[in-house]
């Protein structure tokens, strides 16, 4: 047994080349054989790559979807995300609480089902949504839930819990308006032999004139980017498209992995050729694993028909191969830098810059890090010229722009829309009659009042990677920014002080508001430490996660007003919680003793 | 190239750089003195306490890690990054637990003694109080997590200077913590008393055992000056 | 003018503050000038006849009865300082708050090598145990806080008299210390 278990360990390492880089790969392998990876696991990974076990326990603590103890055969991962709880995970929680027979973290007694909570995974338009040992349920309603419950204890695959991957998922599309850009029909390899036919310089050149920025959030000059990797002097670039899309209440990159997957290649390639790589790597989200199927046959095909490869559609010397690495839950590896070190088999914490990843990147070699629309947009770019593209949109921001909408509206999904369109137009168009807020860019984002409802969605007026929550008029507001920080707190790398200790001061203080604990003081403190997280954290991640409550506090100063006492000072202290530990151990009752409470 | 000097100005001061030097180093050198934790001399920078966080024509960024470039205008010794240090400072107290009067490295701590530079009268943020395992089991050295500040320089100090890798990280945000190469705790690792890494953690968490207590109350290092006076005393003797 | 009126208190410490006050050697004749002390251990008075102008507290509050005069002061105190590092952070006493209660219990009072025949005391009359030790300003507002355990004679000296003649209250270097 021992020695199967080891002879396990060493043929996994094996099978990926012995190579410490690819670490992450070779712990899902044995994660999905074993169930979890345990200090054994660990200090046998580590020998038989010849590294120290401190580093591997290091990188397996790390990512959301490893145990390190041992879990039920099946582990059912709920979403708890804020849209999926205001349509009803809660209530499917506690039906999967009572079929399973424990709380979500725990394991049931017969060792065959874990529960645990997981964030957005990317299902906001058809919730609520759960991973079943990789399997996406949408749409589950509490009655559903005992007869799911009841295959898994029978080790029944089958029925809603196929594993057929996405031709057979139950994830629907839910594409409610296609564009120009990057749901018009494609012909495969139509940029590329446009791109072979160019200079790498006229490639940027021509995405310079159609002034296409970054689609993952930051919105900066792809052009420009290309260009830095470019010129960065190294042995070798890479490409690396970042499918990370773990913003809670994004999932366009989803539709796009489904619909347009040619297309983002056709991008990749391209931005091979302009950048001078021979490699490029698709990095997935360990939640979108059930697409993997689906996208490695698109890239097998390419490179049946001679768009990846060796001499790419003639072209002598272009050669270029695309990757893909799954992710195994952690947001932050969403942040370009951490999603180089999580590609390099290790912890997703970032890294600082300079040196930015166009000089320092993948294994220290310039890369270009780009999310997957952008590079669907590049290669409509190349495939139909700067000037159709810049015709689109706004000055300062060209093209079009998939938004996911999610939450109160008639129509969630997945929309391409010109730049510029006001968030009024948006409302109308998704079916959302009298909202009361919503929240642009998800939780990083910001949350928009009425008032601001005529800006424009835009890199100069209102910036998003595409999540756009709508909150209707019932909307507990601030119980929904609460939920955002919380999911902060559980996606703070903790590599740096004021974001890993700041964002759970955070949540305690915006708490103790919530409980009617809090004064005008209080509000003020609030700001003061979202204002420090902000300001000195490492990374995009600390640097917004005080994003809902600063934005709340900016635009619905009253629904704090509403909240907060006269006086300068309300203890956060509470005489009865903090000795009703005591009472129970001594059988004394409190009540009793009026007097003390 | 190497004796190409270059000007970057620290609050209205103008301060000499080399290249290859970050801003932090320039400072340093020319006796300005930058507040900083996870920072050490002989080690790569860690970038974990952000304390070192100046503004860099006008945007902030963490100076043990940028590089200085001419021309740089930088605000170190404001009232608005020290309140923001100070605040920094009382997170790593209520993050770990920290009892000052019966720990070994207080008047010697650099947590400590960067709280008293800031005029930190006591921590208010509310304590977090979260149980942090105790390793003792080596014969020389013992590592108490209560005191830990996740600065990392053990980890990086056991690398870089003993070219070991006895420390490491484990877990992530809250829960991160420092953890070392063995399966039954630092006795189980190639930690020797006589690695650099068993000195240079700036808290009471990684201690040599045996060596507490040595030096009275009075003649501790940040009894009388305050953490930073020796890189400030540097301005001071030109 | 009558004299401010100065209350002390001590909540979960070692009284070892309470000594640092006195420690202030020939000075406390000075600070008996300055003031006159009303509820205090120094001269066990046990109730608040009026109106008291500081209030000092040491040590952290790891009871119900603490909970309870912490109060009590707080209503009848303009001002209050915490004092020392127990009444600041929990201090020493603070050492068991990330253990938790019943274990401390249990082996305080049923498994600990000394025990004979042990049991939980649970007699009405005895104050009833809080979760964790709870510093000063987690309960009520406080106003000064002066660090040190004790805080030096020359701290509660320095505070003292700058309190009292209406001066801040900032502490120089040298007096800001933990231990
Ligand atoms: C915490 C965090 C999460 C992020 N998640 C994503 C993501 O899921 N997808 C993405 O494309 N960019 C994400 N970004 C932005 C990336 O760091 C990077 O800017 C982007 O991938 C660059 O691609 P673009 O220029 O095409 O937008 C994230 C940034 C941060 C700070
Ligand atoms: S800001 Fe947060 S996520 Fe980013 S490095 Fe710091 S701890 Fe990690
Ligand atoms: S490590 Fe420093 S701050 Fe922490 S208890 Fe020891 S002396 Fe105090
Ligand atoms: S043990 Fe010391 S040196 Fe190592 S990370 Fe913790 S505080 Fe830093
Ligand atoms: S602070 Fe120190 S001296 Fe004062 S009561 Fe506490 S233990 Fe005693
Ligand atoms: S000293 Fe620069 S981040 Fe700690």
């Amino acid at each position: 047994m021992a020695e199967d278990y080891a002879k396990l360990v060493n043929e996994t390492v094996e099978k990926f080349g012995k190579d410490r880089g690819r670490l992450m790969d070779i712990a899902r392998a044995l994660h999905a054989e074993l169930g979890h990876l345990s200090e054994d696991t660990i200090g046998l990974v580590a020998d038989a790559l010849g590294i120290h076990r401190v580093e591997v326990r290091d990188m397996a603590s790390f990512y959301a979807f490893f145990s390190r103890e041992p879990k039920g055969r099946a582990t059912i991962r709920l979403c708890n995300a804020v849209v999926e709880r205001m349509k009803g995970a809660d209530e499917v929680a506690k039906a999967f609480e009572e079929a399973v027979g424990c709380s979500f973290g725990e394991t049931s007694e017969d060792g065959k089902i874990s529960l645990e909570y997981t964030p957005c995974i990317g299902m906001s338009d058809q919730p609520p949504s759960a991973l079943v040992n990789g399997v996406v349920l949408t749409r589950i309603r509490p009655q559903d839930v005992p007869g799911i419950v009841a295959a898994l204890r029978k080790g029944e695959g089958g029925g809603r819990l196929h594993e057929g991957g996405y031709e057979s998922s139950e994830v629907e599309l839910n594409l409610r308006q296609t564009g120009p850009v990057v749901f018009a029909p494609m012909e495969r390899g139509a940029a590329i032999r446009k791109a072979v036919n160019m200079t790498a310089d006229d490639v940027i050149n021509e995405l310079n004139r159609a002034r296409v920025r970054g689609r993952g959030g930051a919105g900066f000059p792809t052009a420009m980017k290309w260009d830095f990797c470019r010129k960065a002097e190294a042995d070798a670039h890479y490409v690396v498209c970042n499918g990370d899309e773990g913003e809670p209440g994004t999932f366009k990159d989803r539709v796009i992995l489904t619909e347009q997957a040619d297309l983002l290649f056709e991008g990749m390639t391209v931005a091979g050729y302009a950048i001078g790589a021979q490699e490029g790597f698709l990095y997935l989200r360990g939640e979108y694993e059930y697409l993997i199927g689906h996208l490695q046959q698109t890239l097998a095909k390419r490179r049946r028909l001679g768009l990846l490869g060796e001499n790419i559609c003639g072209r002598e010397g272009f050669n270029f191969d695309i990757r893909i690495q799954l992710g195994a839950g952690a947001y932050v590896c969403g942040e370009e830098s951490a999603l180089i070190e999580s590609l390099e088999g290790k912890r997703g914490a970032p890294r600082d810059r300079p040196p930015f990843p166009v000089q320092k990147g993948y294994l220290s070699r310039p890369s270009s890090v780009n999310n997957v629309e952008t590079l669907c947009c590049a290669a409509r770019i190349i495939e139909h010229g700067a000037d159709w593209f810049a015709a689109m949109g706004t000055k300062d921001s060209t093209g079009t722009k998939l938004l996911s909408v999610s939450g109160d509206c008639e129509r969630p999904g997945v929309y391409e829309l010109e730049y510029g369109i006001t968030v009024e137009k948006l409302l109308e168009l998704v079916g959302a009659d009298g909202a009361q807020a919503v929240q642009i860019g998800g939780p990083s984002g910001q949350c928009l009042a009425p008032k601001d409802f005529g800006r424009a969605i835009s890199f100069e007026d209102v910036p998003t990677g595409g999540s756009v929550i709508v909150f209707g008029p019932e909307r507990n507001l601030l119980e929904c920014m609460r939920q955002f920080i919380e999911f902060f707190v559980d996606e703070s790398c903790g590599w740096c002080a004021p974001c890993r200790v700041g964002t759970t001061l955070l949540l305690k203080q915006l708490e103790k508001v919530l409980e009617g604990k809090g004064t005008r003081a209080d509000l003020d403190q609030l700001e003061r430490l979202g204002v420090t997280v902000k300001t000195m954290s490492r990374c995009g991640l600390g640097q917004t996660a005080a994003n809902p409550i600063l934005t709340t506090l900016r635009n619905f100063p009253d629904l704090y007003d509403n909240l907060i006492k006269p006086g300068d000072f309300i203890p956060s202290f509470d005489l009865k919680k903090a000795i009703a530990e005591s009472c129970a151990i001594t059988g004394r009752n409190p009540e009793l003793e009026e007097e003390h409470v | 190239m190497s004796d190409e000097t270059m000007t970057i100005i620290i609050d209205g001061v103008e301060v000499a750089a080399q290249p290859g030097q970050t801003i932090l180093e320039a400072a340093d050198q020319a006796g300005v003195y930058i507040p900083r934790l996870c920072y050490h001399p002989d080690l790569p920078p860690g970038g974990h306490c952000r304390l070192c966080t100046v503004k860099v024509n006008g945007r902030p960024a963490s100076s043990c890690t940028f590089p200085a470039s001419d021309g740089l205008v930088i605000e170190n010794d404001t009232e608005e990054l020290n309140a923001f240090r100070r605040t920094i400072v009382e997170m790593l107290f209520v993050e770990g637990n920290h009892h000052c009067p019966s720990c070994e490295a207080s008047g010697d701590c650099e947590l400590q003694a960067m709280a008293y530079r800031l005029g930190l009268l006591t921590p208010t943020l509310p304590y977090l109080r979260q149980p942090r395992q105790l390793d003792a089991s080596h014969k020389d050295v013992y590592i108490d997590r209560d005191r830990c500040i996740l600065c990392g320089r053990c980890s990086r100090a056991s690398k870089v200077e003993d070219g070991k890798t006895v420390f490491g990280f484990e877990g992530r945000g809250i829960h991160k913590r420092i953890a070392v190469d063995g399966a039954k705790g630092l006795s189980d690792t190639d930690m020797s008393v006589a690695d650099e890494a068993a000195r240079i953690c700036p808290t009471g968490c990684l201690r040599v055992k045996r060596e507490g207590y040595r030096v009275p109350v009075g003649q501790r290092t940040y009894d009388h000056t305050p953490i930073g006076s020796d890189i400030e005393h540097k301005k001071a003797t030109r | 003018m009558a004299k401010p009126l100065v209350a002390t208190a001590p909540f979960t410490g070692c009284f070892g503050c309470h000594m640092s006050l006195l420690d202030i050697d020939d000075r406390i004749l000075e600070l008996a000038d300055l003031v006159e002390f009303d509820k205090s251990p120094i001269n066990d008075i046990k109730t608040f006849s009026r109106p008291v102008d500081v209030g000092l507290l040491e040590g952290g509050i790891s009871n119900d009865e603490n909970v309870e005069w912490l109060r009590e002061f707080r209503k009848n105190c303009k001002v209050l300082v915490a004092v020392g590092q127990c009444a600041l952070t929990g201090g020493v006493p603070a050492m068991r708050n990330t253990v938790p209660l019943k274990e401390c219990l249990e082996e305080a009072y049923l498994n600990g090598p000394t025990v004979v025949d042990g049991c939980i005391p649970n007699d009405p009359d005895i104050p009833i145990l809080l979760d964790k030790v709870y510093p000063c300003h987690e309960v009520v507002k406080i106003d000064y806080f002066l660090p040190g355990c004790p805080p030096s004679a020359d701290t509660l000296w320095a505070a003292l008299t700058a309190l009292l003649t209406g001066k801040d209250v900032g502490l120089p270097y040298e007096l800001i210390k933990y231990d």
